[in-house]
């Protein structure tokens, strides 16, 4: 057990440092830089800059530098909490991202949790009641979850939320909680606001989740010691949730590996149409103007929460199922 | 073991033979599709498929408008029922629209749109209309449909420059509705060769192809697609950006195909029929393409199919967060732009319409993987 912590451990270091060269590059991809976003804009207001000036400023931001160099300046100070300078913002992007990513993993969990809160219950109703009204109606359900993308269905929420209740559901905080400090009543004002993209997002994941639970749980009920204990007389309800429930369990887990980064792109795409202060739309906005600290930083650390989150599923996984864990160093060779 | 293509031979060979007599002599190809005849959402899916799919190959002879066309008389009008009948309970055959009238709100100064109803137009088939370029090749002015006369007739409404929806989400469907097979052809090639080769030769590639598939499937797609789109020059052409998306695409893509295609081949490697193409010398390549991949050829098009609605629906995201595909092409992703604001759609709600239209192709999509998982196995 010991050695397979070790190991799991291992991997995921690798694989952050693996996830933080590749952001990285991905943002250093696009042709120019931010610093001729900025000189094209002053350009166009009539302030030309001198060559001297330009250069002044390609060293301050570190521009010349060739990339790999760029990187290793990049990441070094990660250790030091310093994750480089926001050139739109004109702050450092350690103290710009902190509170949207706290934001954006505090909204993570609860999805991740209601999206399972729901998931659960339901393929077990479908699974015991196959082919039922109930069941049929999930199964359509989860196909049009499937396939109506996630910011349309929150454009239309608005839209409705508009139209007949007259209300603006968009925004996380209200406008006498914008700016203000946290407090316990703009903690309430946020809790407030969460339950459409909570909405939004988990019933758009649970429709996988649900055939996934439904689909173990059916090849569970149709196993021979289901059969015995059923003519042993046991319970049905006692007999269902003890041991088939239980062991159709595991591959909801494991499906948490997949669960994690479908969340956070879901939560992203739809925090842009709400309009919320979270990492999504600063990203989106920080890529459109390359401002390549912030957006290097924060695509790495929304990798980083699926990194650690899937190593923490599998510890779980590992601790509810012994079996895994020989499989996988089996597999492992 | 049969190859593909002798396969197909059979199935042209006898398409309509009597199934009842010929289950036994039937090839598994045959087989399959009689399997898939008989899951009717695949067949109704399929059916809807080849409609959009012919909607939009042929988008500029079904159009009723020019698509890039400002309407400045008819900013934001509604969609255009058709009649057949007129207030005066006249009957007529032909269906007709209406003129639109437009009016000018006293209180919030908007304009309405109201059906002028002592105006009518006629539709017609195959009129002579705005003359366009199919396949850039035929220079052609003839439509399916269209109004006679100066009538104006938008069936989904118009935008906010006054463009007529209906013709537009047509035209945009050519990039949307293609933007996912491409997209899935790029990724099948990548993960079919990553997946046979990491299942076939084992030992350090499987390990070191395998972590690659898993770190790619950890990054967040959206974040990561949103990066790399982002990354793409702005001074590309349309076409360039088109298949700029579509290679981001498929770079995610490629991790899931290519664990299924492991799978299947790590089954197959042991297999005496590549035992025996190995001992006769046949290059590694040339056994997974020839040999391994045509033998569970039924499960890659499932995977295929269910890949596709993915690649749809990242587009219009990416498209629809202006990342993707860009003006004045148009995808259904970019006509959805205009449908941000919930107030510009609390006043006009067909901006929508180019959504109904995603849904409706990922759904199809879905039911006919679904049809075809079932049918990928016919012995069952």
């Amino acid at each position: 057990m010991a050695r397979y912590i070790g190991y799991r451990i291992f991997y995921a270091l690798v694989l952050l440092v693996l996830v933080s060269m590749v952001s990285f590059l991905v943002i250093e991809l696009p042709p120019g830089d931010y610093l001729s976003t900025v000189i094209a804009k002053l350009e166009q207001t009539g302030t030309a800059l001198s060559d001297e000036q330009i250069a002044a400023m390609t060293q301050q931001y570190g521009l010349d530098l060739p990339i790999h160099m760029k990187y290793l300046k990049w990441i070094s100070g990660f250790f030091v909490g310093n994750f480089g300078y926001s050139f739109e913002w004109g702050r450092p992007v350690a103290s710009l991202i902190a509170e949207p990513m706290v934001l954006t993993l505090f909204i993570a969990i609860i999805i991740v949790f209601f999206t399972y809160l729901i998931s659960i219950p339901i393929g077990i109703y479908s699974a015991t009641h196959q082919y039922s009204i109930g069941d049929n109606v999930v199964t359509v359900f989860g196909f049009l979850g499937l396939a109506t993308p996630n910011f349309l269905v929150a454009v239309v929420i608005l839209f409705f939320g508009l139209r007949w209740f007259n209300v603006d559901l968009s925004g996380l905080f209200s406008s006498e909680y914008l700016a203000a400090p946290w407090s316990f009543g703009r903690f309430i004002d946020m809790m407030m606001h969460l339950p459409v993209q909570v909405l939004v997002v988990s019933t758009a994941l649970s429709a996988s989740l649900i055939r996934v639970m439904r689909a173990s749980l059916l090849d569970e009920l149709q196993k021979q010691y289901v059969v015995t204990a059923r003519a042993k007389g046991v319970d049905e309800t006692a007999l269902l949730f003890k041991y088939p429930v239980r062991l159709a369990l595991n591959p909801i887990i494991s499906e948490f590996a997949m669960i994690l980064p479908a969340t956070i792109s879901a939560a992203t795409i739809t925090a842009v149409v709400l309009g919320f202060p979270t990492a999504g739309p600063m990203l989106l906005r920080s890529l459109i103007s390359q401002d390549i600290y912030l957006s290097a930083s924060i695509l790495m650390m929304m990798t980083f929460l699926v990194v650690i989150g899937s190593s923490l599923a599998d510890f779980l996984l590992v601790t509810v199922d012994p079996r895994i864990r020989l499989d996988k160093s089996a597999d492992r060779g | 073991m049969l190859t593909v293509a002798s396969d197909t031979e059979t199935l042209a060979i006898e398409p309509e033979a009597d199934i009842a007599n010929d289950d036994y002599f039937a090839s598994q190809w045959t087989l399959m599709w009689h399997k898939f005849r008989k899951h009717k959402l695949a067949m109704v899916a399929s059916a809807i498929l080849i409609m959009l799919y012919i909607l939009g190959i042929f988008s500029s002879f079904f159009a009723t408008n020019e698509p890039d066309q400002y309407h400045q008389d008819y900013v934001l009008a509604p969609p255009q029922g058709i009649h057949f009948v007129d207030t005066e309970g006249n009957f007529s055959l032909r269906p007709f629209v209406y003129g639109i009238a437009s009016d000018i709100d006293p209180d919030t100064w908007e304009t309405i749109y109201k059906d002028d109803t002592t105006q009518k137009y006629s539709l017609s088939l195959f009129p002579k209309g705005h003359s366009y370029k199919l396949f850039g090749l035929f220079n052609l002015d003839r439509h399916f449909i269209g109004v006679e006369g100066e009538g104006k007739w938008f069936l989904f409404g118009t935008d906010e420059f006054g463009r007529d929806m209906f013709s537009r989400t047509l035209v945009a469907s050519q990039i949307s509705l293609f933007i996912g097979i491409i997209g899935v052809f790029l990724s099948f090639l990548i993960g079919s060769t990553l997946g046979g080769l990491s299942g076939y030769l084992g030992g350090k590639v499987d390990i070191f192809i395998q972590r690659l598939a898993e770190f790619v499937l950890a990054i967040p797609t959206i974040p990561l697609w949103m990066a790399l789109a982002a990354a793409l020059p702005s001074t590309w052409s349309s076409t360039q950006v088109f298949f700029g998306i579509t290679l981001i695409l498929s770079m995610v893509g490629w991790a899931n195909l290519s664990r299924v295609v492991r799978g299947k081949t790590l089954e197959l490697r042991e297999s005496d029929f590549v035992l025996a193409a190995r001992l006769m010398g046949v290059p590694t390549m040339k056994i997974i393409v020839r040999h391994i991949l045509p033998s569970f050829a039924s499960y890659l098009i499932v995977s295929i199919s269910l890949g596709i609605p993915g690649m749809i629906l990242a587009e219009t995201a990416l498209s629809f967060l202006q990342i993707g595909i860009k003006p004045p092409s148009v995808s259904w992703g970019v006509l959805l732009q205009t449908a941000q604001s919930p107030r510009a759609l609390s006043e006009s709600p067909w901006l929508l319409i180019p959504g109904i239209f995603v849904v409706v192709t990922v759904l199809c999509y879905n039911f006919i993987g679904d049809g075809l998982r079932d049918a990928a196995d016919p012995y069952k």
